[in-house]
């Protein structure tokens, strides 16, 4: 079958589901999606359709990206625009169905927007939302719209032309066009992906891999998982293109084994791929032969750096080597090799389809297209985003992400994930490039973007990411094994309460020699965290350290909670639920917490009635309140005991 | 130790390998498999696969040493794996994971003396806009708070 065939054919099916008079209903599966409660909304759907004797053509679909109003489902009606629903529940489905599918009642009061063309009163637009408006979505043009398991929806929507494409140009031609569109590696350290390409094409010998790095491992990432859940295809064109500018003939998928979902639909998109020809010898019958294979990581964080996971490829440990000679030159079983991660294959191939230009007219002069971020942490809407380079923090926290829950500060937002650092308010103008993020000391990443706000102490961030660095530490380099150590005790010691004036300077001595004494990323990037956190927050860490106090009121040995006796109305409720009996009193006396017992698991501060507010936690200093419970009314503000 | 009859391991071995060529590259993939298939990689079947792939028996305990996937010791029926992501973390995982170890009676890394749980912790889901996250068997429940967890694992239990 030519690809024009497959394209009619694709087409063809594509428009006779638009055209269809059913209605649609499509819900957001993805995995994030499934955790909101997509299951049960599933059920309840088929279970309203059945009960009204009405057909319905169902689709399960990826992530759109609005992830704090999961689970999504969207309804279209014939010649109707297509409606998004969010925060949907099993309760609310025989309603909306009967609402909107039965009485043509579209329930605006629960629709987020609508998709498509033409529009519906009381409705706004989606892609208009706040959330929405500042985006363009290039590697995730998919996601959401199309079903991930259909492989003619994807090419429908011009998916494989890019791949048509490049196989009427020259590999060269190829390279250059990659060149010209300004793509840097999106996995993090941002090399140009034309330039990767041909080295690798230019290595002598006639057997060279292309691998696509699907290890995603930094906690607080979830752009790849997103992407290979939402649109496969997306990711599996890129890399048939990557190999043929390259002349590779066999590839890897290098996926995590916890995104179990992804995997399923890379394995379906790589079957219906070869009922289409799109895999194996002759591809569209052209000269390029190509194999894909799946390999699951089994839990190594190391392994997302490129040596590590083709020594983890062929069966071995996952430990990094010196760099020379470069996977280009000297890669898998020793031929060359090509690593992109997810994101960079997926914008292969949106550039082969819409153009180099097209693709150049986004973002900044050294920062080409748009980078996608897994937007989390202390944030109002929590999502996957996709952005122009060269957007600011600050609209990203702001605009999109519609600022800090329950009215509390910003304090940091934390980019690149434990090979990353965490930027202040004051750095919030910065525009998002891989030159000045690296400049602020923290780095693009592979977009990871969690967001603190004043109630996480920035100290106990830094010793979580260096409990993670430390624990992943594959232990081949000597100042990465034991100088993560090294921090992670000092850091902890600090955060207890235990640390000394000295340690803020060790810290950023170990940092030099670990960075300048490590072979991979992992060594050479795990002191950003505290050493951004240095940077920019060392007042919090002379707190911890001069008066013992912890500013955002986090660290457990330097907090203690008091009940205020002069609002304590003595009703039992912290009592009856402390898990540790630290707190005595009776009916009508002002309770009392034995510090010597509490374990400060915050349980009392809970549960204490709003009204009362009698508990409070506090770091650095101490409040007189009686030893023993005394009659309520006896109790008056500041009892000397 | 092992939970099958010696046969029953060899059976169910024999199965597991019969569609792989004996290539170095298939270790990881043959570990998977057999823990899979077996809860976890007791000695003896990493012998057989050291056999089979005609490596020695030390690289593939250090290849199956290396990755945190791999587990030599029975885990519980039903697997409680809590996120220590960084949202999850910012989010109050910490405080989940407590009251999880309250309830089961157990630390990440074990399993409680009946079989039934295991508890674990995993650097990151990738759920994360839906923090803090716990995980029991393949179902995934987000925004947890510490009152959940005494209710979704009651629950489990009856499954």
């Amino acid at each position: 079958m030519s690809f024009a065939e497959i394209r009619n054919r694709a087409r063809a099916e594509w428009e006779a589901l638009e055209g269809s008079d059913k209605p649609r209903i499509l819900i957001g599966s993805a995995t994030c999606g499934r955790a909101a409660g997509a299951g049960p909304v599933l059920e309840a759907i088929n279970a309203t359709l059945a009960q009204h004797n009405l057909e319905a053509i169902i689709t399960q679909v990826g992530c759109i990206g609005l992830c704090y109003t999961e689970p999504l489902v969207d309804i279209i009606k014939p010649s109707r625009p297509r409606i998004c629903y969010g925060n949907v529940t099993p309760e609310i489905i025989p309603q909306l169905i009967e609402d909107y599918i039965i009485n043509d009642n579209p329930r605006p009061d629960l629709a987020l927007g609508t998709l498509g063309e033409g529009s519906i009163d009381g409705i706004p637009k989606l892609f208009e939302l706040p959330m929405l408006k500042p985006q363009v979505r290039i590697a995730l043009r998919n996601c959401g719209i199309i079903d991930p398991e259909n492989i003619n929806h994807y090419i429908a929507s011009g998916g494989y032309s890019g791949l048509e494409k490049a196989l009427g140009m020259a590999p060269e031609a190829v390279i250059e066009e990659m060149k010209k569109s300004g793509l840097r590696g999106r996995g993090g350290a941002g090399f140009p992906t034309g330039l990767k390409w041909e080295f690798c094409r230019k290595s002598p010998g006639t057997i060279k891999y292309v691998i696509c790095n699907a290890d995603e491992g930094d906690p607080g990432a979830f752009m790849d998982r997103s992407l290979l859940e939402g649109d496969p295809h997306a990711v599996l064109e890129g890399i048939l293109i990557g190999a043929y500018a390259i002349g590779a003939t066999d590839g890897y998928i290098y996926i995590r084994a916890e995104y179990p979902l992804a995997i399923q639909r890379l394995k379906v998109a790589l079957q219906q791929m070869e009922q289409y020809g799109l895999l194996g010898d002759n591809i569209l019958g052209s000269n390029l032969s190509f194999h894909v294979k799946i390999k699951e990581g089994a839990g190594a964080f190391v392994c997302g750096e490129e040596t590590a996971m083709m020594a983890s490829i062929e069966g071995k440990r996952g430990m990094p080597r010196s760099r020379p000679p470069f996977p280009a030159q000297s890669g898998l079983w020793g031929k060359p090799t090509n690593i992109n991660n997810v994101e960079t294959w997926a914008n292969v191939s949106a550039i082969m389809q819409r153009g180099a230009d097209w693709y150049a007219s986004y973002g900044s002069e050294k920062s080409k297209g748009t980078k996608t971020f897994a937007l989390a942490g202390k944030i109002n809407r929590t999502g996957l985003i996709e952005v122009p380079m060269g957007i600011t923090l600050q609209e990203i926290v702001n605009d999109i992400g519609g600022g800090i829950p329950g009215g509390k500060q910003f304090k940091a937002v934390q980019t690149g994930g434990p090979s990353g650092g965490c930027l202040p308010a004051s750095r919030l103008n910065l525009p998002v490039d891989y030159e000045s993020l690296t400049e602020a000391g923290s780095i693009m990443g592979s977009g990871g973007m969690v967001v603190i706000d004043e109630d996480t102490c920035i100290v106990d961030v830094a010793r979580y990411f260096l409990s993670f660095t430390q624990a992943e530490s594959c232990g081949k380099c000597v100042p990465c094994r034991l100088g993560t150590k090294q921090m992670l005790d000092m850091l902890e010691n600090i955060c207890n309460g235990q640390g000394k004036p000295e340690n803020i300077d060790l810290l950023l001595e170990v940092s030099k020699q670990i960075k300048a004494g490590s072979l991979c990323a992992l060594g050479g990037t795990a002191p950003n965290p505290v050493l951004t956190t240095i940077r920019y927050f060392r007042d919090e860490y002379e707190a911890h350290i001069k008066e013992k106090r912890c500013p955002a009121l986090a660290c457990t040995e330097l907090i203690s909670f008091y009940i205020l006796p002069d609002k304590c109305q003595g009703c039992g409720i912290c009592l009856r639920d402390c898990p540790s009996e630290a707190i005595s009193g009776g009916k009508r006396m002002v309770h009392v917490i034995d510090q010597d017992k509490c374990i400060k698991c915050g349980t009392c501060l809970e549960v204490c009635p709003e009204r009362f507010g009698a508990v409070v936690k506090i770091s650095g200093e101490e409040i007189a309140v009686p030893k023993e419970p005394v009659p309520v009314t006896a109790a008056k503000p500041n009892t000397e005991t | 130790m092992s939970i099958l009859p010696e046969t029953e391991v060899k059976e169910k071995l024999k199965e597991i390998l019969s569609p792989y060529s004996g290539k170095k590259d298939e270790l990881i993939p043959i570990l998977q498999e057999a823990q899979e298939q077996f809860g976890y990689l007791p000695s003896e079947v990493m012998l057989e696969i050291a056999k089979f792939l005609r490596l020695p028996e030390s690289t593939v305990f250090g290849v199956s040493t290396f990755y945190a996937q791999f587990k030599f010791s029975p885990t519980g029926r039903k697997k409680v794996r809590l996120c220590r992501g960084t949202a999850c973390h910012v989010r109050g995982a910490q405080r989940i994971l407590e009251e999880v170890e309250k309830y089961l009676g157990i630390k990440p890394g074990e399993t409680t003396e009946d079989l039934e749980y295991s508890l674990e912790t995993i650097a990151c889901f990738g759920s994360c806009a839906l923090a803090p996250v716990m995980v029991v068997g393949d179902n995934v429940y987000g925004r947890m708070t510490p009152k959940k967890v005494a209710q979704i694992l009651s629950n489990a239990k009856s499954d």
